[in-house]
């Protein structure tokens, strides 16, 4: 597949025609990227303003309003971004780093307190989570550092120095406490390294070491009585192996789930949905909302959404293959991962085979830093595929 | 590695091509993980889940169904209704906070005066039965409380008060031993047949009528249908369905509240446990039936303190709750003599004519036997023995029987220590010494325990010995002879009503099995009987030589290890051709003339005080 940069690129078709298309650069964008973000982002919308009608007194369409204002916002700083070159992120890489790292440390300082942990600062209009946009800046940060290194200390040396880089980030916001965006830094850390060419063996020891920290955290710290993980998150973490009747309890969250999607049979619920829209299902705006979808309609709507999903990251790894640059290949594989990781898990989390940590489904729950920080993501994606049909380009009609 | 920091050579290209193609192969399993389980969860077991969900959603109300009444046989109510309230607790509505909930459990016990331990443990054993529903911790509540708790509800989230159905008992302890109660069910009961689709937490009839007919008193709950949230609180245009609850239909039982006012009245003014019934020798309807010492059967609608249920549990002797007419365990003295002279005549032992020496003592290999107090009447056939109820003769007819096996073979015939069939839960069957039981007892090897002897035989002739049974199994035996060999099925109720008074269902038991023997054996024991009850020189002709009905009656004075003799008096009524029989027996209370027999009168006098035309009661009849 890496192969069709050596072949000749077919004549972009308005090429010799510049109209209003070429000056906003559309035909060097990726259609069907846009389109599945976009897609997603509209039915996001739409869903919560179906699912939430009645969650705020006298304002029916509340979530509604707001998300629709974070997905044009996003949209439009998903274009500006498209319009720039990556390649100067990679420049930046240091300020990048430095900004990801004060402004999730800043949070301890300055954020607002909600439900026991602190994520973010409380802006005018929105309250912002810079851990959201960390994951975009931590990709863009990653991908330089391990480009710039490539040349320097022994592959192990390279490979520790990347994790260090990839942990501090995740530890700080481990500590906030967000167990769930933690995991999605170290994933994004561990896909990096991967297209960055890490070698197999030292992912063979990672992951050995992985296994033995994740038995140490959950069985082997409770029992000595130094416990890593809060209660809740330890309940959490264990509680999709064994469903409960206890409301207040995280194992009866997950089962409502699962019963919410499966009552949704083939074509849906709609507004008979009960399970979603009598409080079974917790958090039905943020991180169960795929329980939602899958409720009100059914197989085929909750079909539809993985599709779009699948359509995402397909194009998502249709561009690392594409970048004119080995950085825009590391980003946009670290952008892959993190998109890829952040579905399964809450997807898998809302069909009841991966556990409770918290992760927002992108584009889909509710959330501006969380849908803004997609979106730029998806714009840098935008980016790396316009550079790449740019330096064709430039070949072609020389 | 790389060959400019910014460009990848072919030879990553393809390393790079493979991490990417392993990268989309692992991107498409996750994938297709989540596409099968969707599936999974949707489309192959979707109706599951929506049943499920709907099951979530939905919260059946019990609405408990007020109990029939329960009527004597002329309409007056024994048992009826009250309403109450009753202090429940919402388990999912408490609060969540350990602390908080012991907090709030301490407060509440403190206020239904119990113990907190004793109330967690109530709520804990509910709630592993009944998972999440509302736990009654308190019944018959003051409005006092009920006002405290309304007032500090924000103080005991979760603690609510329903009004239920509780039995009302107007006349106090009458017919206590009949009625039983009424209780949740348990968790042995709710396995049974016949309580299936109970839940914990209803209520059903333990013990007496109550649980013989609860089938029909019971009535069916209605249900309450309503949608609610996750916190259990009901939705807006909630409601569902609902089903209105069924009351009980009434049980009319056959009891005649004079007569059954007369027996306890009569028992009671002796001061001595004992028990008596009444009951009509053709259809086994059972006009009166009591126990003393009794007991208020309301105490049973609340919940008992240790010291009541000591009251009326502990004592085995003189535990109020043991129905001694129907779970006595007692000799009968000579009141077995109609079972001795039916057998003797029946089995050829004797005629009417045949004449026995009564000397006053009877010897049998050198252990002698005495009349009672020393007397000695001469000459006897079988109708003066019975006039004066002579030991000595009866002795005689012991010892000729004493290995035929003919007098428990009459004994079994009538009724002696075999189930009864009366639909009072809790009869004892009783003992009745055969050759066979004691000759097992014997090669058992217990020390005390010798094989059969003629004296066995001789003490069972006259009611004493190892006999064991109780007055509804004598009052059977009696109404056998004098129907001329029915064994009837002693019942007490009579017919099931709706509200409206339409009859729903009539009870008339068949009879257990028929017996036969000869007319004229019969009419002469009833003429001994008759005798012994009124004319002069009968045993009890001091009682009943002036009642204005003729009657046909036996004394009889029991000899019980350790005790005081118990007093008998079994009675006929009318002679020649009864309709009802009366047994009661007294414990320690000495000749069956002094306490037993003016109890039994007591007890005609209300029969026949009502009805006073005597030839023409409500179930007259000439004997088969």
């Amino acid at each position: 597949m890496y192969a069709t940069r050596t072949r000749r690129a077919r004549p972009e078709p308005f090429a010799l025609r510049p109209g209003i298309a070429e000056r906003l650069g559309l035909p060097y964008m990726d259609a069907s990227l846009g389109i599945a973000a976009a897609g997603l982002a509209a039915f996001s919308v739409f869903v919560l303003g179906q699912a939430t009608k009645h969650d705020i007194p006298g304002d029916p369409s509340y979530y509604l309003n707001r998300q629709a204002i974070y997905a044009v916002l996003g949209l439009v700083g998903m274009y500006v971004l498209a319009r720039i070159d990556y390649s100067r992120f990679r420049e930046l890489r240091v300020g990048i780093y430095t900004f990801l790292c004060v402004s999730v440390a800043l949070v301890f300082v300055f954020g607002f307190a909600a439900r026991g942990s602190r994520r973010s600062f409380e802006l005018p209009f929105f309250s912002f989570q810079p851990s959201e946009l960390g994951k975009l800046l931590l990709v863009l940060a990653l991908a330089g550092f391990v480009i710039d290194g490539a040349r320097r200390g022994s592959p192990r040396q390279r490979t520790v120095r990347y994790l260090a880089l990839g942990f501090a980030p995740a530890a700080l916001v481990f500590l906030q406490p967000d167990l769930g965006t933690s995991l999605v830094y170290g994933a994004i850390t561990l896909a990096v390294m991967y297209v960055g060419g890490v070698r197999w063996t030292h992912f063979a020891v990672i992951g050995a070491a992985l296994a033995a920290l994740v038995a140490l955290v959950i069985v082997v710290a409770p029992a000595i009585g130094t416990p890593v993980l809060k209660e809740y998150q330890q309940q959490r973490l264990t509680s999709f192996t064994h469903p409960s009747a206890d409301p207040s309890d995280a194992g009866y969250q997950q089962n409502q789930a699962k019963i919410a999607i499966g009552s949704g049979e083939k074509t849906g619920r709609g507004d008979k949905a009960t399970q979603t829209r009598l409080d079974f299902v917790p958090e039905r705006h943020t991180d169960f909302i795929f329980a939602v979808i899958g409720e009100r309609y059914g197989f085929v709507g909750a079909a539809f959404v993985l599709s779009l999903y699948a359509l995402l990251i397909w194009r998502a790894l249709r561009i690392v293959t594409l970048s004119k640059n080995s950085y825009g290949t590391l980003v946009a594989g670290g952008i892959a991962a993190m998109l890829l990781f952040q579905v399964f898990v809450n997807v898998g989390m809302n069909l009841g085979i991966m556990p409770i940590t918290g992760i927002p489904l992108p584009l889909m729950s509710y959330g501006g830093s969380s849908v803004l920080a997609t979106l730029l993501a998806v714009g840098v994606l935008q980016s790396i595929h316009m550079q790449a049909r740019l330096s064709q380009k430039g070949r072609f009609a020389r | 590695m790389y060959r400019r920091s910014d460009e990848l050579g072919p030879e990553m290209n393809n390393r790079l091509a493979l991490r990417i193609a392993v990268f989309g192969g692992f991107a498409l399993a996750l994938f297709a993980i989540l596409f099968f389980r969707l599936w999974f969860l949707q489309v192959l077991n979707g109706e599951k889940y929506l049943a499920e969900a709907n099951n979530n959603r939905t919260r059946e109300y019990r609405v408990s169904a007020p109990r029939g009444e329960i009527l004597d046989r002329n309409g007056r109510i024994i048992v009826a209704n009250r309403t109450s309230l009753a202090l429940q607790i919402n388990p999912r509505k408490l609060p969540a906070e350990e602390a908080e909930r012991r907090g709030e459990l301490a407060q509440l016990a403190k206020l239904i005066h119990t113990t907190p331990h004793r109330l967690r443990k109530t709520l804990h054993e509910q709630l592993l039965l009944a998972p999440s529903a509302p736990v009654t911790v308190r019944r018959d509540v003051g409005d006092y409380l009920v006002y405290y708790l309304e007032e500090n509800q924000d103080r005991f989230p979760g603690v609510g008060v329903q009004r239920v159905f509780v039995r009302r008992y107007p006349h106090g302890t009458f017919a206590a031993h009949i009625l039983g109660s009424v209780n949740e069910v348990n968790e042995e009961q709710l396995k049974e047949a016949r309580f299936r689709g109970l839940q914990p937490g209803d209520e059903i009839g333990q013990e007496g009528v109550e649980d013989t007919y609860d089938h029909f008193l019971r009535g069916r709950p209605g249900i309450k249908k309503i949608q609610v949230d996750a916190f259990g609180q009901p939705t807006r245009k909630g409601q569902l369905v609902s089903t209105p609850p069924v009351p009980g239909d009434n049980l009319k039982l056959s009891i005649d509240s004079a007569v059954q006012e007369a027996g306890e009245a009569a028992l009671a003014a002796r001061g001595l446990p004992g028990g008596f019934v009444t009951m009509n020798v053709h259809t086994g309807e059972i006009l009166g039936l009591g126990s003393s010492p009794t007991f208020y059967p309301s105490l049973l609608t609340k919940t008992l303190t240790q010291a009541q249920v000591d009251a009326l549990y502990r004592d085995p002797v003189a535990a109020p709750i043991i129905d001694r007419a129907i779970a006595g365990l007692y000799p009968t003295g000579s009141t077995f003599k109609l079972i001795t002279a039916l057998a003797a005549l029946e089995s050829g032992t004797i005629t009417p004519s045949s004449v026995i020496e009564d000397g006053g003592s009877f010897t049998v290999g050198g252990q002698s036997f005495q009349n009672a107090g020393g007397a000695s009447y001469g000459s006897l056939t079988l109708v003066p023995a019975l006039q004066v109820s002579s030991d000595v003769f009866f002795y005689t007819l012991g010892y000729d029987m004493w290995d035929t096996g003919q007098l428990q073979r009459w004994a079994h015939r009538l009724g002696i220590a075999r189930p009864t069939g009366i639909d009072i839960p809790g009869a004892e069957e009783g003992l009745l010494p055969t050759k066979q039981w004691r000759d097992e007892l014997a090669a058992e090897g217990l020390a005390e325990e010798r094989p059969w002897s003629a004296g066995d035989n001789i003490q069972l002739a006259t009611g004493q010995g190892d006999l064991q049974t109780n007055p509804l199994q004598m009052a059977i035996a009696y109404a056998t002879l004098a129907n001329g060999g029915t064994v009837v099925t002693p019942h007490v109720g009579l017919e099931v009503t709706d509200a409206a008074g339409r009859v729903l269902k009539e009870f008339a038991p068949k009879p257990r099995r028929r017996v036969s023997f000869k007319q004229e054996s019969r009419d002469v024991i009833l003429e001994g009987l008759h005798e012994a009850a009124q004319a002069p020189g009968g045993t009890s002709y001091a009682i009943f030589g002036g009642f204005p009905t003729p009657v046909a009656g036996k004394t009889g004075t029991a000899q019980r290890v350790g005790h005081e003799d118990q007093s008998w008096y079994i009675v006929l009524a009318p002679y020649p051709n009864p309709r009802i029989v009366t047994a009661v027996t007294i414990e320690e209370g000495g000749f069956g003339a002094e306490s037993a027999a003016p109890a039994a009168l007591q007890i005609l006098e209300a029969y026949f005080g009502k009805h006073s035309s005597g030839e023409s009661g409500p179930n007259g009849g000439s004997p088969g």
